[in-house]
């Protein structure tokens, strides 16, 4: 008898919150906040896809742009929190301890920083892209398209997401062509289309008849375009904004995760994760591959594609050799997340040294 | 039938009500944009004007967010009204930020009363350093301040960032451009618990006092006020112009300088690229707004602050686009200027004659 009781207060109380789960699971609100306009057709246009895949999946969203890394940051954080949302998408590393900082305040409100390293509170998780896949493709398709055997790459900022970039990107670029050299132009912004255009154009002036970015405007591509060079697009795919250099453009595509996340919070199922996907889970999108690209490129790039997805083959796999010609990866061993996490030296064959 | 009929003299109410004209015709086009777009224009305004401070937290919010404004419209106000046109204070207050966030690392982890004034100093030493560049281009070289002083706005950025990006970064921070957390000795201390307006309110409202008595009881003030309506007759009168040129810039330096000491020792707590929205620029229509006088520059700190605010509220409620925050500063100097005929014209209604 007490145990029946029990058992079906127990129940019930699990009905209870079930059904409360599923009556609030509509109401989930996600709110994101952008470093930079919706309309930049790079980083903050991609999230702002995302954010509208969430809303597809029935889901209301708020959003906030140009926030200043500044102050301000905090204002607007707290003010979402405030304001009835119960996930918040901070889509800038310089929301970093702004999102820490208010997400101590409201325990109950989630809060998801792309690119950090800090989850200092248990409703604080992380996530960001293995966009080096992406750029083993490209290495592979400047590689093999480059007849100056000198390639160009604008770097935004000294830190290991870019410099993993660079070295993924060196290094298929040598598989396929063991002559090339990668030089760096620091724009150190991410988004300054004028410094950028400056940089591709400083590039293509020393020799480089392919261009790769880690910058975030259109304003390479179209330097490119009016040099009559290659080039890839960032972020979205940059086709339509130069026609003719861009061969293909590794895209940010954040909807599936958006969405994972923001049910996961509907559910009650949300928990506290590092979060670091690549071309398999479908984060890093290769766009169409430019019809000036020779037949058999095209398929080698498909199955590259193909073997990074199922991870047979892995962006750092050795032997691998720093600039000094030291060991960094043994061969037949691949470079693990943590190595990856921290790297701050260029392979072999990078020109130049890392700003310090 | 109308008639514009010049004033023999610039009329003094006028001169305090074009403000108000201006900050009231700007909520009617403000509106009427909203309306536009396809918004409810009161709603909208109600968003932008009265939500984002309707609490005690966005009251607090709205004094964080005018206190640098204010205090460096103070600053502009002594070089303007004596003629000089500093619009390098961006710059300054980003000069001043480096050299007492420099001074703040240098204290890393360490505790101690003494720290605080240390670093407030630093600040304002390095906004009048910066300032005093322009200024002593023009006194000895006869350069042009206004260009001098907004291209050292960019030279600032750059030190800044070489700073953040290499010798000053984080080492534990993995490369970000950024510097490690200051020492809570280093911090201007919070007014309120849970509240993020800090002790560089009373910087900003000393400046107010002292600004107030130099202008109206001295004889620096008065001296300013006659360069600032005739260099000639200054000169006649036989001032020591550069003298003055350069105390005017270095107490322009000074505020900026410790506005952003406010900043990155208030609710930042590090050095990093973006210390400041352009606080230093928008002084310049907080200044003007604020007709110089140092009560008006009060009220306009907080109605230019309100269009910040108001932006991300805007947004968040009415999805209207941030970037309207922008268009509300532009709007309100653009309609300040305009109205400023008003100083010197009059509009006379002529009845028709029979």
């Amino acid at each position: 008898m007490h145990k029946f009781l029990i058992r079906s207060f127990v129940s019930s109380l699990v009905l209870l919150f079930t059904l409360t789960v599923a009556a609030v699971a509509k109401d989930v609100k996600a709110a994101f906040v952008y470093i930079g306009p919706t309309g930049d057709h790079g980083w903050t246009y991609q999230h702002d896809v995302g954010r509208k895949a969430v809303e597809a999946a029935g889901f209301k969203t708020t959003y906030v742009e140009g926030v200043p890394e500044s102050a301000d940051a905090e204002r607007v954080l707290r003010q979402l929190a405030n304001s009835g949302h119960d996930v918040i998408f901070t889509t800038s590393f310089g929301y970093m301890n702004p999102t820490n900082k208010v997400a101590k305040e409201f325990p109950n409100v989630k809060f998801e920083h792309a690119t950090g390293y800090k989850r200092e509170h248990p409703n604080v998780s992380t996530y960001a892209a293995r966009f080096y896949e992406g750029r083993t493709i490209l290495g592979t398709i400047a590689g093999t398209m480059t007849k100056s055997n000198v390639i160009g790459y604008v770097a935004s900022f000294p830190i290991p997401e870019v410099i993993r970039g660079i070295n993924s990107f060196t290094l298929a670029a040598q598989k396929v062509n063991p002559n090339i050299k990668t030089k760096i132009v620091w724009a150190f912004t991410w988004y300054d289309p004028g410094k950028e255009a400056e940089a591709a154009k400083a590039l293509i002036d020393q020799g480089a008849d392919v261009i790769a970015q880690h910058t975030d405007s259109t304003a390479i591509v179209q330097m490119a375009e009016k040099a009559g060079v290659y080039a890839f697009g960032q972020a979205s795919d940059m086709d339509k904004f130069a026609p003719k250099a861009v061969l293909t453009s590794v895209e940010n595509n954040w909807g599936p995760y958006y969405v994972d996340r923001v049910k996961a919070v509907a559910n009650g199922t949300w928990s506290q994760k590092d979060t670091w996907h690549g071309i398999g889970d479908g984060m890093v999108v290769i766009s169409d591959l430019d019809s000036q690209m020779p037949a058999d490129l095209r398929s080698k790039v498909k199955k590259l594609q193909a073997d990074l997805a199922s991870g047979k083959v892995h962006s750092f796999t050795g032997p691998i050799y720093d600039q000094k010609g030291n060991l960094m990866v043994a061969e037949g061993k691949t470079a693990d997340d943590g190595m990856l996490a921290g790297m701050m030296t260029y392979v072999k064959g990078v020109e130049g040294d890392i700003p310090k | 039938m109308i008639k514009i009929v010049k004033r023999d003299q610039p009329s003094r109410a006028i001169f305090f009500f074009t403000p108000v004209l201006a900050i009231f015709l700007t909520l009617v086009a403000g509106g009427l944009i909203f309306f536009i777009l396809g918004f409810k224009p009161f709603e909208a305004l109600k968003f932008f004007f009265i939500v984002p401070i309707a609490d005690k937290y966005g009251f607090s919010e709205l004094l964080l967010k005018a206190t640098p404004l204010c205090l460096i419209a103070i600053g502009l106000s002594f070089c303007f009204k004596s003629n000089n046109w500093n619009i390098g204070a961006e710059g300054q207050l980003t000069f001043g930020a480096i050299v007492s966030g420099g001074v703040a690392l240098l204290f890393y982890e360490q505790e101690g009363f003494y720290i605080l004034p240390i670093v407030i100093l630093a600040g304002a030493i390095g906004g009048m350093l910066y300032a005093s560049i322009p200024a002593i281009l023009k006194t000895y070289f006869n350069t042009n301040e206004i260009l001098v002083s907004l291209m050292l706005v960019y030279v600032s950025k750059l030190i800044l960032d070489y700073l953040v990006v290499g010798p000053w970064s984080n080492p534990e921070g993995f490369n970000f451009p950024e510097t490690r957390q200051f020492s809570d000795s280093a911090k201007l201390p919070l007014l309120f618990e849970g509240l993020r307006i800090h002790a560089g309110i009373f910087l900003a409202l000393s400046a107010v006092v002292i600004s107030w008595f130099v202008f109206y009881k001295t004889y620096l003030g008065f001296q300013m006020k006659v360069s600032g309506f005739s260099l000639k007759t200054a000169k006649y009168a036989g001032y020591k112009g550069k003298k003055m040129i350069i105390l005017v810039f270095l107490i322009s330096g000074a505020c900026a300088g410790l506005a952003g000491v406010g900043e990155i020792t208030g609710p930042i707590g590090q050095l990093h690229r973006e210390i400041s929205p352009d606080y230093g620029f928008t002084a310049i229509i907080v200044a003007f707004l604020g007709r110089l006088h140092p009560v008006g520059i009060i009220f306009a700190s907080l109605v230019v602050a309100i269009t910040y605010l108001g932006a991300e509220t805007a947004q968040i409620f009415m999805q209207i686009p941030k970037y309207t925050g922008q268009v509300f500063q532009g709007m309100i100097l653009f309609f300040l200027l305009a109205s400023d005929y008003l100083l010197f014209f009059k509009i006379k209604f002529i009845g028709s004659k029979k």
